[in-house]
């Protein structure tokens, strides 16, 4: 029975039901890799994605992985990389977690190389590296290193389309563009399967699954002006909210430094990996002034708040002194053609300069979620018991930026997102491998525990009046984007979340004003909305009740970073909106902990 | 930019292909007035963003808004193309632009098409890497210029822009493979670590599958990402035939 919009409620005896070993939702980096090792291996697995899944924004991802491979340095070290992680994530990512990606990135690396990927080459026939922001060689000691492994500047799209094309030869089932609105969750707290409905037709389903995948990636679209794809709109995140499961590390939002001005659209890091830089209207490379050693290979929030200073000070360029200059022209066109052929496109387009002769005006722009669904080493889901302690929720994973491992922290590193999702993808591909091996049992899920993940659903189908989700939607944007940006007050977020607490009211009361069945975009997105203000709610509360400066959460009045009550992640419920703390992980097994020192750059 | 500026264009005539099967109606094109932001050179996707508020019921395909997922390939006053890319400067006639959806596909609703005819032919190609030799434990050598061989095919975003706009794949849909699939063929051809360049060819040596094209270069003047698949099938028939000598 299609959602035909004639008023009639869905209830779980009107789904169809498909079942499968594994599910992932997400065509993304992370879930191609999950579903990849699924398939592999020979259960049978489907991938829920609401568009194609070369569309998904994996495809996006410009400048590299990072990954000790020894290639540009055959003396590199993961252990080398690992301290940077954790010095750029402000020493609240997981020591563990780092540390496995750390070692077991090249293996993951050189299997897609072996799949296909076509990255850049050295003289030698090697995978061709570049430096990135916040790279160190000898635990900061011995300078600059080149680590990220690049296939030019269009490393995402060729390592989507290397795992899509692995996905075909391996098997997978796709069910692409359908949409994925709630986990179906059993009296036993064990997630099921999901509630999804194809986009072509407006069928409705019950995804049975023995394992779930939230592969969904970021958010983006919570802010106004943004980096991310327009289908980054949180989808796991509040279907994971929604199901009473918390979310970590919310607050954690990585503004990039050189977004095109006006746009938003990223030019890569790697732009200044190569050789660029910054200059504010005088000219200055200013970068040298606030980070003397790294200038402007310095990590991502460094550069970011350093470029709005200059801007705040009125040294911006531009007629409204709101924008920096990022200098390619001296790099020749040599340099810029053959190794950021698609930044040359892209400034071109948005930006009406070609960076060959001409500065690119740039801004910082909202990028990247530090935070998400907490998980453990293998993707498992966690929850928190009252008691403080880890749980794991059986039957459901996540992974990519959806997922809050966390290898992050306060602030992410250049080119450590592609690793994460392709480590992490695998690592819990390769837990469900295992755990189906061992036969799992899940118990099953009532048609109550159906009809439950289907209000979502049903209220914005039998929606007869009520706001329009555009309006609120823009008015969600607006709000993040001046109340929880780059630098951040109380009172503006104070401010902030009672606007929050008047958009979350509209939002149950949207009007769907089409109700048609056949590829009704309007549904998906006042679906996609209902994710937006779980995501928005999450991070402004969180952002509020961190009282401290550290990574990405830069707060005007707490400016400095307090280890003694935040050395900590937040765990943010939605059904109480209250955080609370969770200890952060400080036993690798291999290496001694890295402990907190003073982060300069 | 200039062009919209300096005419001081401020309100767009739009007429959009709208067909929804389930509706009982016949396709139709519906006419809209947009006001745009004025001096500002937006893109034909943020012009359709703009109509979509007036009515939220025009349905079509978008994502990244950077020309990189190839989500949103229409027909832009007679010419394929990416809405996201694609400035009103250089799609406008007058004040007037007509979208379509991809020609030669069926269309599921308004400029949304069946993708499916365009991804069986992907498919056929075996489009992953087929290298059967015990892998190393790093990464398989390839020079710098065998890796540059790939350049210009590897780089495609399955957005449909070529095929659909190609004459021999509106009458072959099923037999002949395309611009974008064959540039796809062309690629792992081209990989020095691919092993199965043999059986590729093989795969291709009919009369439809690659000679279908006629070299009628629709699919290099409408691929956004300026590729060029008629020289990846003339690569390929230069192959074909000299195995044949």
């Amino acid at each position: 029975m299609a959602m035909n919009g004639k008023g009639e409620e869905l209830d779980a005896s009107k789904l169809k039901v498909l079942e499968f070993d594994g599910i992932v939702v997400g065509g993304g980096g992370s879930g191609l890799m999950a579903s990849l090792q699924l398939a592999q291996s020979g259960f049978k697995t489907a991938v829920v994605s609401k568009v194609f899944p070369t569309r998904s924004h994996t495809v996006s991802a410009q400048g590299g992985i990072t990954c000790a491979i020894q290639s540009a340095d055959p003396d590199d070290d993961w252990r080398w990389h690992m301290y940077d992680t954790v010095k750029g994530s402000d020493f609240i990512g997981d020591q563990d977690s780092i540390e496995y990606m750390c070692q077991e990135g090249p293996k993951a690396v050189f299997e897609l190389e072996h799949m296909g990927l076509p990255f850049s080459r050295t003289e030698e026939g090697k995978i061709y590296q570049r430096a990135f922001g916040g790279q160190s060689k000898d635990y900061g000691k011995g300078g600059q290193a080149e680590r990220t492994c690049a296939a030019a500047d269009r490393t995402g799209h060729a390592l989507l389309h290397t795992l899509y094309q692995a996905n075909l030869k391996a098997g997978t089932n796709f069910l692409s563009e359908w949409f994925a609105v709630d986990l179906v969750k059993n009296g036993d707290n064990q997630v099921v399967g999901v509630i999804a409905f194809e986009i072509e037709t407006g069928e409705p389903y019950f995804l049975k699954s023995k394992a779930t995948v939230l592969a969904t990636g970021g958010a983006g679209r919570i802010y106004q002006t943004t980096s991310n794809a327009m289908i980054n709109t949180g989808d796991g995140t509040g279907m994971v909210l929604r199901a009473g499961f918390p979310v970590q590390d919310m607050e954690m939002w990585q503004f990039h430094p050189t977004g095109i001005y006006g746009h938003g659209t990223l030019v890569t890091e790697g732009c200044r990996g190569e050789g660029g830089y910054l200059v504010n209207k005088d000219g200055e490379r200013f970068m040298e002034r606030y980070a003397p050693n790294y200038k402007d290979l310095a990590s991502r929030d460094v550069v970011a708040r350093s470029m709005m200073l200059e801007i705040l000070e009125g040294r911006g360029c531009g007629p409204d002194a709101d924008h920096v200059y990022l200098k390619l022209d001296h790099l020749g066109p040599e340099i810029v053609h053959k190794r950021l052929p698609g930044i040359t496109e892209l400034s071109k387009t948005f930006a009406h300069v070609d960076p060959v002769e001409h500065p690119i005006p740039v801004v910082p722009t909202c990028h990247y979620a530090m935070g998400g669904i907490p998980t453990n080493v293998h993707g498992q889901v966690l929850t928190q018991a009252t008691d403080g302690t880890d749980n794991v929720v059986h039957g459901l994973y996540a992974a990519g930026e959806a997922a809050c491992v966390s290898v992050h922290g306060g602030n992410r590193l250049g080119g450590n997102s592609l690793l994460d999702l392709i480590v992490f993808g695998r690592s819990a591909g390769l837990h469900i491998e295992n755990a189906l091996k061992d036969g799992i049992t899940l118990s099953k899920a009532t048609n109550d525990d159906i009809d439950q993940a289907l209000v979502n659903l049903n209220r914005v189908n039998i929606s007869s009046t009520g706001e329009d989700v555009a309006t609120v939607k823009a008015e969600l944007q607006k709000n993040m984007q001046l109340n929880f940006g780059v630098f951040r007050t109380g009172d503006l977020m104070e401010k902030g979340l009672v606007e929050l607490e008047n958009i979350r009211e509209k939002t149950h009361n949207i009007h769907l004003t089409d109700k048609s069945s056949r590829f009704n975009t309007a549904r998906v997105e006042a679906l996609e909305l209902l994710n937006l203000i779980e995501v928005a709610q999450a991070t402004a509360v969180c952002a509020n009740e961190r009282k401290e400066s550290r990574g990405a959460h830069a707060r005007d009045d707490f400016q400095e970073r307090d280890d003694e009550n935040w050395l900590k992640h937040s765990i943010y419920f939605a059904d109480t909106k209250e955080v609370t703390k969770r200890d952060v992980n400080f036993r690798p097994k291999t290496v001694q902990a890295f402990q907190p020192i003073v982060r300069s750059y | 930019m200039d062009a919209i500026a300096s005419k001081s264009i401020s309100s767009i005539n739009l007429s959009i292909y709208r067909y929804d099967p389930d509706s009982g109606k016949k396709p139709y094109m519906q006419d809209l007035s947009i006001d745009i932001p004025e001096g500002q050179d937006i893109m034909v996707l943020d012009l359709l963003n703009m109509a979509k508020e007036q009515d939220p019921s025009i349905s079509f395909r978008r994502s990244c808004g950077e020309g990189v997922c190839g989500s949103d390939g229409m027909n832009i006053n007679g010419k394929n193309g990416l809405g996201c890319i694609t400035p009103l400067s250089e799609a406008l006639k007058g004040n007037k632009i007509v979208l379509r959806p991809l020609p030669g596909l069926p269309v599921i609703k308004d400029l949304i098409v069946d993708m499916k005819q365009f991804v069986d032919q992907y498919k056929k190609i075996k489009p992953y890497l087929i290298n059967d030799e015990e892998k190393p434990e790093r990464e398989i050598k390839q020079t710098v210029e065998e890796r540059e061989k790939l350049d210009g095919l590897y780089e495609c975003i399955m957005c449909g822009c070529c095929s659909t706009a190609c004459p021999s794949f509106w009458w072959n849909p099923d037999k002949f493979l395309g611009p974008a699939a064959l540039l796809q063929a062309h690629r792992f051809i081209s990989d020095s670590r691919d092993t199965a360049t043999e059986e590729r060819l093989d795969q291709l040596e009919d009369a439809f599958s690659v000679f279908k094209c006629h070299g009628i270069m629709n699919c290099v003047s409408v691929c956004p990402k300026g590729l060029n698949p008629t020289k990846a099938i003339n690569e390929i028939k230069k192959k074909l035939v000299k195995r044949a000598l």
